[in-house]
């Protein structure tokens, strides 16, 4: 039984007589301690994913359809109160600016006590304990000093670091991070995501990393879902995905980044952009932009398809070439 | 490197750049941030330069002090060897029309109340009063579509348009004078992967047709692999090694450039194993005394908290590390 199972989630958003639909039905599931990376570009729904699993949509986006399945309750059915004991408890959420995350106001202390005193009967002073092994466990330098610190003292791998350390007070089974790294720079991104890495597995704790940088997707989880107009488009094992990508989504995203093309060439391209939520197109949403695209593609909606190590969206998926890689991979 | 008897076509000489300071007399003394610290660069004809480091490093105000944005607090920028830091609005019209800016945020750099067409005329209008409106509709269209643009776009408004399409519309104005040296500040670091492919391909196009030369600014190490010609990285408003992207990238020297090069994540799932740096990145209002690297240099010694090393030549490329010129590294 998995630890978190999505089932058909379909989230719109009603906008006057208009109703934009964010996410057609996807559905995944996390295994206890296993990292998934959810990749995809601005407006794929890699956001809404994460937010709709948290019941976090803010309105008037609504769930339309569809079951967050969390130790085996339906959490997306429940009231406020009830999800109160499961969000930042059971299932933690990073975001991707500390600055945002962080209140600026108060202590360090104060929010890390506060967070642990709302969800255990705990004495302040127990609370302090926890909070400043916590800090420890981030690497954080002279944690009980820093337990005094407002968030602007802090650098932003420092005030990461402090979020990170929060999601993990209260022990939770899974953290969701979307875009931790995306405002730092790449020697802290690095560290932050050996960190990451690392507090995961020794407390196996199961992630959700939301990120549209596959590169850093690839160093983390262990099973990557791709994204494209509000559908997965290709799920599997990471090495399968990166090294033998199916879909032609997921073949253009490789093949662009500049580490798969030779210095000073063009880059490989996929032409045009995303379709906005109330322009998708009939069929595969990506067939404006595909090389393979035909008749059959502007009518029928592609399902998931494959073993179920690697599974893909594409009508195509036989016809296609096999992927060679063009670079960087050697 | 084969020294080279034509003058560059930018020169940096010794600039360094001072925000802040002021007050005393009623209010308190402000503190004093050192952007830049005699930071001396050329830039060849046809390079598409790099400038590469973490936030707060100074390479945009490199950038905004190159273009004329902010003047230096001291040194010198000449362009095709004259002077033009120290000149008057006037007087630098000339050079104006042959330098050109790309800024970070397409959302943020266009005007919204402006249609595509007007954006694009205005730096026409500006510098050839004498244009007609004929020649100008037939320049702008030549522009937008050398960027892959439907001219029929004119009529629209940025918000009409994706962040790469905007992208393309800033590159569009910035080509619209013919100019012969661009300053791209960040161009791509707004866009999605796919879009900026597009985006980069754009640029290289321009590059290769109007022979243009790049001071191209950037954090992401893979583009400049890919981009540069050469590449100036940046460290607490100091350049710390100056090379050829190729030898950069095969064998980086300095300490820092090390470091920096084993963050970059890579697709191959050889996982995250980057140099161990101790502590945090300075502020630029208390820099460290010496190297400005040296409180997270793994191969510090004692004098490079005592002396600031100059950047010397080491082979191919040009370093400023005292372990690099001990061969400590």
């Amino acid at each position: 039984m998995a630890l978190l199972d999505v089932k058909d989630l379909e989230v719109e958003f009603p906008l006057g007589r208009k109703t934009l639909k964010a996410l057609h039905g996807i559905s995944f599931s996390l295994n206890k301690g296993e990292r998934i990376g959810i990749v995809g570009e601005s407006g794929a729904g890699k956001s809404v994913a994460a937010f709709s699993i948290l019941n976090l949509l803010s309105k008037p986006g609504r769930i339309s359809a569809g079951e967050v399945i969390f130790e085996n309750q339906d959490i997306s059915k429940l009231n406020r109160d009830q999800m109160r004991h499961i969000r930042g408890n059971r299932i933690s959420m990073i975001f991707q600016d500390p600055m945002m995350t962080l209140n600026p106001v108060l202590t360090i202390g104060t929010q890390m006590t506060e967070c642990l005193k709302a969800h255990r009967a705990i004495s302040k002073e127990e609370a302090r304990q926890i909070s400043i092994s916590k800090l420890r466990d981030v690497m954080i330098p002279s944690p009980e000093n820093r337990m005094d610190s407002y968030p602007h003292e802090l650098s932003g791998g420092m005030r990461q670091r402090v979020v990170i350390a929060i999601a993990l007070l209260t022990d939770p089974s899974i953290i969701v991070a979307d875009e931790p790294t995306t405002a730092l720079d790449v020697t802290i991104q690095a560290e932050i995501m050996a960190l990451m890495l690392e507090l995961c597995a020794n407390n196996n704790v199961g992630l959700i990393l939301i990120t549209h940088d596959l590169a850093v997707v690839s160093q983390v989880t262990e099973r990557i879902i791709v994204m494209y107009a509000g559908r997965i488009v290709e799920e599997g094992q990471t090495q399968d995905v990166i090294t033998n990508p199916k879909h032609p989504y997921t073949r253009g995203l490789i093949k662009a980044l500049p580490q798969e093309n030779s210095p000073g060439a063009r880059l490989n391209q996929i032409r045009g952009s995303m379709p906005a939520l109330d322009a998708i197109p009939a069929g595969c949403s990506f067939n404006p932009r595909c090389d393979f695209a035909d008749e059959q593609c502007h009518k029928d909606i592609p399902q998931l398809t494959g073993p179920k190590t690697h599974t893909a969206a594409c009508i195509h998926i036989d016809r296609i070439p096999a992927f060679q890689s063009t670079g960087g991979l050697t | 490197m084969t020294e080279n008897t034509k003058t560059p076509l930018v020169e940096i000489e010794n600039v360094e750049m001072r925000f802040g300071g002021g007050g005393g007399f009623l209010s308190s003394p402000q503190p004093v941030v050192k952007a830049l610290n005699d930071v001396s660069l050329t830039i060849e004809k046809g390079d598409a330069f790099c400038l590469v480091g973490e936030s707060g490093c100074g390479k945009s105000t490199l950038a905004r002090t190159v273009i004329g944005l902010n003047p230096p607090s001291a040194g010198q920028i000449k362009y095709n060897g004259n002077r033009i830091d120290n000149l008057n609005s006037r007087d630098r019209q000339p050079f104006t029309k042959k330098m050109q800016m790309i800024f970070q945020n397409p959302y943020a750099s266009l005007n919204p109340r402006m249609t595509v067409y007007q954006t694009l005329e205005e730096p026409l209008k500006i510098h050839y009063p004498a244009m007609s409106r004929a020649e100008i509709r037939s320049k702008v269209e030549e522009v937008m579509l050398s960027v892959g643009n439907d001219p029929t776009w004119g009529e629209r408004y940025p918000h009409e348009f994706s962040g790469g399409q905007r992208q393309r519309i800033s590159i569009a104005r910035a080509l619209m004078l013919d100019p012969e040296f661009i300053v791209a500040d960040e161009p791509i670091s707004a866009l999605d992967v796919s879009i900026q492919a597009q985006v980069l391909n754009v640029m290289m196009d321009a590059q290769k047709e109007r022979n243009l030369t790049y001071l191209f600014i950037t954090h992401d190490l893979s583009v400049v692999e890919h981009f540069g010609s050469r590449v100036a990285v940046m460290y607490l408003g100091r350049v710390c090694e100056l090379s050829h992207t190729n030898d950069l990238f095969k064998t980086p020297r300095h300490p820092y450039t090390q470091a920096l090069l084993s963050a970059i994540p890579k697709i191959d799932g050889s996982g995250v194993n980057p140099v161990k740096m101790s502590g945090e990145v300075p502020t630029a209002m208390d820099l460290p005394s010496g190297c400005v690297f040296h409180t997270r240099c793994p191969h510090a010694k004692e004098r490079c908290s005592r002396e600031i090393p100059a950047l010397q030549d080491n082979g191919d490329t040009k370093t400023a590390c005292f372990a690099v010129e001990e061969g400590r590294v």
